[in-house]
């Protein structure tokens, strides 16, 4: 039991955010609506960025910015001190493409409601098939 | 269909935690991750590049390749919606509407007929709702400090969290608010589409433009410390200007997509009346 | 300056959609020239690394001047060279061919249009050269964010095809985030070959299985693998013709180029066939494929539509041949991405001639077809050919390989499909060509007066000339099939698969 509970204690941030992820996807695949579809998008991209966020923790360490940076003469520098500054990197990429892809796929859905005037996917199907 | 969706993301969801069981713990300072590039990202930082800003750093130099696509996703964005949305409506026949400034009369203009051009008048549609004058005044205030807090978030980006992405964003709020808080036609008069549109190139063009230039100067492609001879500095030094130049870039290509996609999703592209 | 050709690749076009996006608000006319000489700069570069990688072995580019680990590396071998040189002239060609088509079907934004193109271009040949695993993600989004765009402009139902699409696409390229996220976080590296060199003692880690597993399925969504590939007949059928002819042709193919270098870099041969024993069931998903791409494929009476189900069942071919596990079933599947690109851009621009001059490609609008449009006809003719598989055009040598992988791997089911796949085929292309050729030609275009034999209206020349090139690849690239697999595909395989 203490076992399973050392287990919990140290992974519990990734399973929370897959946790997030799939109902981010569950919500891309089932709903009808194409909003809720992006909106469901959204949770799923912002999950992964929170995992990948979450591993460049480090226990004891602080943001990724140098103190004393410009100090002139040399300060020893601890990896140990300061947390790792990969990640944060890596999602702040993702961020921007997670709100580029956002910014298309409302463009898109824009377009077929103007057309349409629904954003029911079943409707719209039942349109385009009495065309 | 539910059921479907329910099995697809249980089971992708108990493989993701199966997979987990060989993680490293959470904020483990023996994990692989913090072990393996990321001490020499620390300690070498401030000796290679002379930007204590460890994650400015990596973000534009170390990995300058990359951001220099993200610029570019973030400009094919601004490029879709502008090719999805824009509608480029000839002036409809019909009778325009037009507001006079100082004592609010609506005015309106039969087809054909002009208005004497004077400064008093100004074109609204059928759907405008007078803005609210506290909002007005106040944004008015905000504004130019807002945009003097971006310039001051682009230009620190070295010393403090910030940098070209979030300065940009800043920026483009900046005239979003003033968009929302008067209305589209106001913000277009200040920033045309079309100087907006260039300059969102010319943004990411800078970026790609100095990567290039190290290339012409015969190191490979984002090689900062070939600057060095145009700047007349050493190579480290001339890393810090480097990514000081290809965030600027960042920065005005940010500022001017997101005013771009505000325009075309808020008016779906006829750029009239917007929100 | 041939150092910098791995830059060049990238960096010429990219540049170049940029100065068109901003010429286009200054002078329409600027953006076409500048996107042939992009498109062309790329190409030159990527024959010219080709050549180098021949003679000098596997390419490490620094970029930003770090060594690899640190900083990204580009890394160009036998097998991303010819995968590069196929994509950039396969662009180039099309780009020449739909000037036309463009200008007709979307007449005010065609200088956008350009950016996107050019933008899609560089987005591919970056995904193909590079060495680390998050830059593949940006790219791929490039990618997609490009197609999406352009896929969209087309008529009546592209828009939620294509917003279907976009699900699919981001629904894949967050997997392979994710696949990336768990590599990083049991690694700590980015970088493909170090990853490689890394992962050996942790081959028996869930982790690295569950991090395999996910990237796989990432990509499959991308290919447009069965049963993931109900997106790729709506999405690329409504499209513009221009667009179509360029993504159809391509994206699959460089995805599937992803798929192998995971299989040969990241996680090496041994791990994937060996130590996995995934291989097998994924042949008989390979298996289902086909079948399902060809029966689906005989329902439609749409030409266009009718291609893109043929496209599915190609993607079978390759995954299946990819994961046969020897020799003769890679090289099918590499020698396939070559001719597969060349045969669906060749039937893509028929059906993009046919789309300029008549007003749709339906069974029904084709009847006589031979008699107006006659070099069209016959591409369309040495197309069917080749993706039936008769000699000496290209198309057969790469079933042949990827028989005999099946025949040597024991797998059975997979050269009985191959075999009914190239029946359907025939079946499908004789059906098109018998309404083409032998049909009389139907007067409801409005110029039925009076029984004159119709005049010839053959689409232009810009359209025609790239066309009869790409035919003429598909019979070229069939005879020097020997020269290529000898001294390309053979260096591009790791020894260790035998």
């Amino acid at each position: 039991m203490g076992d399973l509970i050392q287990i919990v204690v140290a992974k519990y941030n990734y399973w929370i955010y897959i946790t997030l992820m799939m109902i981010g996807l569950y919500a891309m695949i089932v709903k009808n609506n194409l909003v809720k579809k992006i909106v469901g998008m959204n949770i799923f991209q912002t999950a992964i960025i929170l995992f990948y966020v979450s591993t460049g923790a480090k226990r004891g360490a602080t943001i990724p910015i140098l103190e004393h940076g410009h100090d002139g003469h040399a300060h020893v520098i601890h990896a140990a001190d300061y947390i790792n500054p990969l990640p944060h990197v890596l999602m702040l990429t993702a961020i921007v493409v997670s709100v580029a892809t956002l910014g298309v796929a409302l463009a898109l859905a824009i377009r077929i409601y103007n057309r349409h005037n629904t954003l029911e996917e079943d409707e719209i199907l039942a349109q385009i098939r009495e065309k | 269909m539910k059921i479907l969706g329910l099995i697809i993301a249980l089971s992708t969801g108990v493989l993701l935690i199966c997979a987990t069981v060989d993680f490293p713990g959470w904020a483990d300072p023996a994990s692989p991750a913090s072990t393996h590039l990321s001490p020499h990202f620390i300690e070498k930082t401030m000796e290679e590049t002379s930007v204590p800003n460890i994650v400015t750093a990596v973000l534009a130099d170390y990995r300058g390749y990359d951001t220099m696509y993200e610029t570019a996703v973030i400009f094919t964005a601004g490029l879709a919606c502008f090719i999805l949305l824009r509608i480029f409506v000839r002036e409809e026949p019909g009778d325009r509407l037009y507001r006079h400034v100082l004592t609010g009369v609506t005015v309106r203009v039969k087809e054909g007929a002009k208005l004497p051009p004077s400064e008093d008048f100004e074109r609204i549609d059928a759907t405008w709702t007078p803005p609210d004058l506290i909002i007005k005044t106040i944004c008015r205030f905000l504004i130019p400090f807002i945009q003097l807090f971006a310039l001051y978030v682009i230009a620190h980006g070295h010393h403090s969290p910030g940098g070209g992405f979030q300065g940009g964003v800043i920026l483009g709020a900046s005239i979003i608010l003033l968009a929302i808080s008067q209305d589209l036609r106001t913000s277009v008069r200040r920033l045309r589409e079309k100087l907006d549109a260039v300059l969102c190139a010319v943004g990411v063009i800078i970026y790609a433009g100095t990567g290039a230039l190290c290339l012409l100067l015969g190191l490979n492609f984002l090689d900062y410390s070939a600057l060095a001879s145009v700047l007349h500095c050493d190579p480290v030094t001339a890393r810090s200007h480097g990514i000081l130049i290809v965030e600027i870039g960042v920065g005005i290509a940010v500022m001017c997509t997101m005013i771009w996609i505000y325009n075309n999703v808020s008016s779906t592209g006829k750029y009239d009346e917007g929100l | 300056m041939s150092q910098q050709y791995p830059a060049l690749l990238v960096i010429v076009p990219l540049l170049s959609a940029l100065v068109i996006s901003a010429a286009g608000w200054i002078n329409k006319r600027l953006c076409f020239p500048i996107a042939v000489a992009a498109l062309g700069v790329a190409a030159y570069s990527s024959i010219g690394l080709l050549l180098r990688v021949m003679e000098e072995g596997a390419i490490v580019y620094r970029l930003g001047g770090w060594d690899p680990p640190m900083g990204i590396a580009y890394y160009v071998d036998h097998l991303n060279g010819l995968v590069l040189a196929v994509v950039s002239v396969v662009a180039f060609l099309n780009l020449i061919a739909s000037k036309k088509s463009i200008e007709q079907e979307l007449p005010d934004k065609t200088a956008p249009f350009y950016a996107l193109y050019v933008l899609q271009v560089t987005g591919l040949l970056g995904i193909v050269a590079t060495g680390d695993a998050f830059n593949l993600y940006v790219l791929l989004e490039i990618t997609a964010l490009s197609g999406y765009a352009m896929l969209a402009m087309g008529k009546d139902r592209a828009q939620l095809s294509t917003l279907n699409y976009l699900y699919m696409g981001t629904i894949g390229a967050c997997f392979y985030l994710l696949g990336v996220g768990y590599l990083y976080i049991v690694t700590g590296s980015l970088n493909m070959v170090d990853i490689a060199n890394i992962l050996p003692p942790l081959y028996e880690s869930k982790a690295v299985l569950g991090a395999f597993i996910i990237c796989l399925v990432g990509v499959w969504v991308k290919m447009a693998f069965f049963p993931l590939h109900a997106w790729l007949p709506n999405a690329y059928t409504h499209g513009p013709s221009a667009a179509s002819s360029l993504i159809a042709p391509l994206v699959t193919k460089v995805m599937i180029y992803v798929m192998i270098r995971l299989i040969f870099t990241v996680f090496t041969p041994e791990f994937a066939f060996n130590i996995l024993a995934v291989s097998k069931p994924i042949v008989w998903l390979a298996v289902a494929a086909i079948f399902m791409g060809a029966i689906l494929a005989l329902a439609e009476r749409n030409l266009k539509k009718m291609l893109t189900y043929i496209i599915v069942a190609e993607v079978g071919y390759m995954v299946g041949g990819a994961w046969l596990g020897n020799r003769a079933g890679m090289t099918g599947a590499i020698l396939h991405i070559v001719n597969d690109a060349l045969m669906t851009l060749c039937a893509f621009l028929v059906v993009s001639n046919i789309a300029y001059k008549l007003k749709g490609y339906a069974f029904d609008d084709l009847k006589g077809l031979v008699r107006k449009m006659p070099f069209t006809m016959g591409a369309l003719v040495i197309a069917a050919l080749s993706i039936i598989g008769v000699p000496p055009t290209c198309g057969f040598f790469s079933k042949w390989f990827l028989i005999s992988g099946a025949i040597q791997a024991g797998q059975y089911a997979f050269m009985v499909a191959l075999l009914f796949s190239s029946l359907v085929n025939v079946v499908l292309f004789f059906r098109v060509i018998e309404i083409c050729f032998y049909e009389p030609f139907s007067n409801d275009h409005g110029h039925g007066h009076g029984h004159h034999p119709e005049p010839m209206a053959e689409a232009p020349l810009t359209m025609l000339v790239p066309l009869f090139i790409v035919a003429a690849g598909l019979i070229l690239v069939g005879l020097y099939t020997g020269d290529i697999v000898n001294n390309i595909i053979e260096f591009a395989i790791p020894k260790s698969i035998v």
